[in-house]
């Protein structure tokens, strides 16, 4: 025992080995509802006796120790209450002493918890709330609350992803290679979702939570550790960094929207920029690239433009076309008009939404409308452009984005009537 | 993604409500009691309330001066809200699910009331997803 103030670091340190210890658990006992609530016993024990007894010299060994005691009470308990005789648990081996407990399989331990959590049997919403409790950590109310529902509703999803695992009787053990692309795509999903839920903030008025960027962060990087050599991981950890680093200049002092044109960029986050840049170079020339490595690669591109007249957009452009051959996607055709816009004139840019029109996925969709208005004001048509503006203001479901297609169509109205106030707003 | 779910009912529905048989009430505010239970349970329940008579109901305005000006005795035709559900699905189609759920609440002698139910999505737009 190590005598050690309890501060933030020992909060980290709990949080860093709570996957660690419940998939140890799991992997020993192969239920995982009863492990969660007894890593989550083990971990309110660790904080109400380290801080007065001092630290254990192996946390970890300690929390799996406590844990496991806790899950052979309960078993007892459950055998007592099916009348069974406890033999039967100890011939299933539930009650084998902690043989491989201080064996360096904890990593491996995370990673098949990741895999069962995003496992894509479960709903995206399930599968992120049971990502965040039983890997990140987080508690019940904390997740509620960053998705706005209450508590006991949380609770119940969390419980309900928790036994639609247990009654799918997914092994605990490491997907082979065969499943292994499949699930690793779900989990990476998952973690996209996570972020893009706490940057896009697609929830209440706020628009951006950054707490939930940060932990999509935070575990892609652990995923990330966990398979350094993988590419698509690597690149969804730069997208995220490359997106994330511009976080402090996308909202201004009441949380309007600053498009990426008008963003003071030296408030980007040169070091997240740099990280970011650096993981691309390392996986782009391994080969095979994805979707994610792609993305990543057009965030870099706009994050190395010092000023928006910078922005390397024949890069871009070309970037999308490789993006738009590997996923029929109507948002990355979307994007590619955007950039085809910007290299061959608003014109071209038009065309190619004619083209999304008849595809007809995108319909009633307020991205078309809103860059179908951008592309026309470029063009010079201000009357069209604001009609478009409005059409997206009265479709899109989040806040801050209608108030500033609103505010974009205010603008271009009142440029019409007043045609020398249009210069100073652009 | 939220939607808020509204029970709209006109002045009148409150008086006939209190004129049904005992049975009918108690069937009927126990459907409602199930109804939000198994929302809760299904983690899809957001908020659900019911509102008192509008019997009492006023619209309010500011004045000169920022004071309240109150205006009401409404029309008995007038339709208020009677009540509303916030759930957190994955779909519109659970939403409209979870409506019909309630507008099938059980009437006088038993049978299905039908109400209608309105369903509008909460500002909030689910994550702009690439891949």
């Amino acid at each position: 025992m190590t005598s050690r103030p309890w501060d933030a670091r020992s909060e980290h340190l709990l949080r860093e080995l709570a996957p660690q210890v419940l998939g140890a658990v799991v992997r020993r006992f192969r239920d995982f509802p009863a492990a969660e609530d007894a890593v989550q016993e083990a971990m309110v024990a660790a904080a109400i006796q380290w801080p007065r007894e001092g630290f254990p010299d192996n946390p970890r060994a300690w929390l799996i120790q406590v844990a496991s005691r806790r899950m052979t009470d309960y078993l007892r308990s459950e055998s007592a209450r099916r009348r069974r005789e406890p033999a039967v648990a100890m011939q299933s081996g539930y009650l084998a002493p902690a043989a491989d407990v201080e064996n360096g399989t904890d990593q491996d331990d995370t990673l098949i918890l990741i895999f069962m959590c995003c496992h894509p049997a479960l709903t995206p919403s399930s599968a992120i709330a049971l990502t965040l409790r039983a890997v990140g950590g987080l508690t019940t109310a904390e997740i509620a609350n960053a998705f706005l529902v209450p508590e006991a509703t949380m609770a119940q999803r969390i419980s309900r992803a928790k036994n639609s695992i247990k009654t799918s009787g997914v092994p605990f053990r490491l997907p082979t290679s065969q499943e292994r692309t499949e699930r690793l795509r779900a989990v990476l999903h998952v973690l996209y979702l996570i972020f893009n839920e706490g940057y896009t903030s697609s929830v209440g008025p706020q628009l951006q939570r950054s707490d939930l960027s940060r932990e999509a962060i935070r575990l892609t990087r652990a995923v990330h550790n966990l398979l350094p050599h993988d590419g698509e991981v690597a690149g969804l950890l730069a997208l995220m960094l490359l997106t994330d680093a511009r976080c402090a200049a996308r909202t201004g002092p009441d949380g309007e929207l600053i498009p990426l044109t008008k963003q003071d960029r030296t408030l980007w986050d040169q070091q997240e920029i740099s990280e970011g840049i650096a993981l691309l170079t390392a996986t782009l020339p391994k080969g095979s690239i994805g979707a994610y490595q792609l993305q990543a690669a057009i965030a870099a591109v706009h994050d190395e433009a010092a000023r928006a007249e910078d922005t390397d957009w024949p890069q871009i452009l070309a970037l999308y076309d490789l993006l738009q051959r590997m996923s029929d996607n109507p948002m990355v055709m979307l994007n590619h008009a955007i950039a085809a816009a910007m290299v061959h004139g608003p014109s071209k840019g038009l065309g190619l939404l004619d083209a999304l029109d008849a595809d007809g996925r995108l319909a009633g969709h307020h991205r078309l409308d809103a860059v179908r208005a951008h592309l026309l004001e470029l063009a010079g048509d201000h009357q069209a452009a604001i009609a478009y503006y409005r059409t997206a203001a009265g479709r899109t479901t989040s806040l801050p984005e209608r108030n500033y297609l609103l505010t974009q169509a205010a603008r271009l109205t009142e440029g019409m009537t007043n045609p020398a106030s249009n210069d100073s707003t652009r | 993604m939220k939607y808020i779910l509204m029970m709209n009912c006109p002045k009148t529905g409150y008086d006939t409500f209190g004129a049904w048989p005992q049975k009918d009430i108690q069937a009927h505010i126990g459907f409602m009691m199930s109804l939000n239970k198994a929302l809760r349970e299904s983690g899809e329940l957001v908020s659900a309330e019911g509102l008192a008579s509008p019997h009492e109901a006023k619209v309010v305005r500011a004045g000169k001066d920022g004071a309240p000006v109150t205006d009401g005795v409404f029309p008995e035709a007038k339709e208020f809200l009677a009540g509303y559900w916030i759930v957190d699905v994955e779909s519109p189609e659970q939403a409209y699910a979870i409506a019909a759920r309630a507008s099938a609440a059980p009437g006088p002698g038993g049978a299905p009331m039908n109400m209608p139910i309105e369903v509008r999505q909460v500002m909030s737009g689910p994550p702009e997803d690439l891949l």
